[in-house]
């Protein structure tokens, strides 16, 4: 196995390049620069800026020297956020988006296989069809609506949470933040979970189980849970890179300080540098998750043997 | 040629099709066959949207800004901020939403399609590479494509919606090449294959009619999930431009005046929930309906 993992991040090197790479020309073949001003600036000074941030050089130049940079451990200075380096940006950021998006897939994970359990086990009757129609709310109701409306209710109606706000953290200030993040992965994995939950349970393994008189709860958490959850593995393994890098929407309806606006922000100001390190950091979490999926098949399912 | 002119015989003995008995697995199903009776009449709102309201989308009563529904009037779903009337700015909402959701779908689905059949059917080597490279595309952040896309297109939404299809057809992909693979080697095509039939012959013809079940199910989710991300485009200030609107512009706007409009996000969500949680429903009926284990 370990030779696998080794072969495995040994891959993932040119895969990585290849996005740096797309990452880097798309974003200067996209109109515009970072110091598009609506005031012109005299030439002197734009050609000094554009000096010192190494854009007045050939595009090769730049992306050579950039990925020299990078290779380094140096993410370059952000380009728009004056006197910030971008790695001082991801080190404010990061670990918000970190904090957040981990509680919210801890608690999609638990809720969302449990409704999906028991919707399968009352396959077609109205139990299942009342918590898969809940479970869906999650994915039709859009995040910047449940965000305003948690806000309202549990924020100033009951005043029982705080509105907005990070507060170095405190658990209070994530509660809503959280379960708006978690709710709509919550249908997915939900969804999933029940649908592989209804094959296993009609294998012949969850028979033969049940006929030597196993008692019910050992039969579904142990046996049936086990298979069941590879699709739900499978699916979690992108959609978490996807909440560690944080939301956009709920940072800035909960005024969070984490990197998810960085992604929006910086694309939309052309802040190359900012852009380039959400994206590295995005597809290296992505590569990384994706090799622990692949890993827990192998835990999960005994037919999965690494060549 | 010769193939094509099998065709027509080929259809006259049909008979009990996989299609056939999905189709009435399907009609059995109550939620999928009131989802589509749902999806039906939002759209034939959406399409008649000028005849059912004697406001046009984007007239401006000065006099009326952000009243609650009035029936005398004519304002049955009230007016917005700006004084234009709501039911029909949901509807001409709905026809944007829908128009880019089935768009965006369909190029996906034309570029899913054809890869992931080439992939799989050709194999080897150019699998390989060709899924490499879905893999490469699968980890760069979407964020980061939408707006860069909107960057290059500037605010055209029906261009930035194109664009959105040709960022969605990855899983499309992935799932047509697992299907293929599990049909290349069905004796059809080997049938197909022995008397000569060329291999784009092949793809179009044998594997692509074969592989398309899961296919389907995957276009009606495929559907909801582009219109959540054009609202969610819409909540960023990037989507449609006034006077015209679309269920996510509609939403994010009555989404900051909750409190003291709150018709101004009830209507317009209450359609954009119905057809998501209608596409839903009728995706999963599909995938029922389309198990062949399910067969009776």
């Amino acid at each position: 196995m370990f030779a696998y993992v080794v072969r495995r991040i040994a891959a993932a090197i040119p895969t990585l390049a290849v996005i740096v790479t797309i990452a880097f020309f798309m974003m200067r073949v996209a109109p515009g620069g970072p110091f598009d001003l609506d005031r012109a600036l005299t030439p002197e000074i734009e050609a000094r800026i554009k000096a010192a941030y190494r854009l007045d050089q050939p595009l090769h130049r730049q992306y050579l020297a950039y990925v020299g940079d990078v290779l380094s451990g140096d993410f370059g200075p952000s380009f728009k956020s004056r006197d910030f380096t971008v790695a001082e940006l991801m080190k404010a950021g990061f670990p918000a988006s970190l904090r957040i998006g981990a509680a919210a897939i801890v608690l999609a994970i638990l809720v969302g296989m449990g409704l999906g359990t028991l919707a399968a086990l009352r396959q077609n009757t109205p139990a299942d069809y009342a918590t898969m129609g809940l479970a869906m709310t999650g994915i039709t109701i859009p995040n910047f609506v449940m965000a305003p409306l948690l806000t309202l209710v549990f924020g100033v109606y009951l005043s029982l949470l705080p509105v907005a706000g990070w507060n170095d953290g405190a658990i209070r200030n994530l509660v809503l933040p959280v379960i708006v993040l978690a709710l709509p992965q919550i249908a997915y994995i939900a969804r999933l979970t029940r649908g592989s939950m209804v094959e296993v349970l009609g294998a012949n393994y969850i028979r033969t189980a049940r006929a030597k008189g196993m008692p019910e709860r050992i039969v579904v958490v142990r046996h049936a849970l086990k298979a069941a959850a590879l699709p739900v593995v499978s699916y979690l393994g992108p959609a978490t890179a996807g909440i560690l890098t944080g939301s956009v929407v709920v940072e800035t309806i909960f005024d969070l300080p984490g990197m998810g606006r960085y992604f929006v922000q910086g694309a939309l100001n052309r802040d190359y540098t900012l852009v380039m390190a959400t994206v590295i950091v995005y597809a290296a979490l992505i590569i990384v998750l994706n090799l622990i999926v692949d890993l827990l098949y192998g835990v999960l399912d005994p037919k999965v043997r690494y060549a | 040629m010769t193939v094509l002119a099998a065709g027509p015989s080929e259809r006259a003995v049909a008979g009990r099709s996989l299609w056939r008995d999905a189709r009435a697995r399907l009609l059995r199903n109550r939620a999928a066959v009131g989802s589509l009776v749902v999806l039906g009449a939002i759209a034939l709102l959406a399409l008649l949207a000028p005849y059912l309201s004697i406001h046009p989308y984007d007239k401006v009563y000065f006099d009326r800004i952000q009243v609650p529904p009035e029936f005398a009037a004519g304002h049955w779903f009230g007016t917005d901020g700006s004084g234009r009337d709501l039911f029909v700015r949901t509807l001409y909402g709905a026809r944007v939403s829908l128009m880019v959701g089935l768009l965006a779908t369909a190029v996906a689905l034309a570029i899913g399609v054809v890869y992931g059949a080439v992939a799989g059917f050709v194999g080897g080597r150019v699998d390989e590479l060709m899924m490499r490279a879905v893999d490469v595309m699968y980890s760069l952040p979407f964020m980061f494509f939408v707006i860069i896309l909107m960057v290059m297109f500037g605010r055209n939404i029906y261009l930035i919606f194109v664009a959105l299809g040709a960022v969605e057809w990855l899983t499309m992909a992935r799932i047509v090449r697992g299907q293929t693979l599990s049909v290349r080697r069905k004796e059809y095509i080997e049938a197909a294959r022995a008397s000569g039939v060329p291999a784009p012959t092949i793809i179009r013809r044998h594997v692509i009619p074969n592989v398309l079940g899961p296919v389907i199910v995957y276009v009606t989710l495929t559907v909801p999930h582009v219109i959540i991300v054009e609202s969610f485009i819409s909540f960023l200030g990037l989507g449609v431009q006034e006077p015209l609107t679309s269920w996510g512009v509609l939403v994010s706007e009555g989404a900051r005046v909750m409190e003291e409009a709150p018709w101004m996000l009830l209507f317009p969500a209450g359609f954009l929930a119905a057809t998501l949680f209608s596409l839903n429903f009728v995706g999963d009926g599909l995938r029922d309906a389309l198990d062949p284990k399910q067969r009776p």
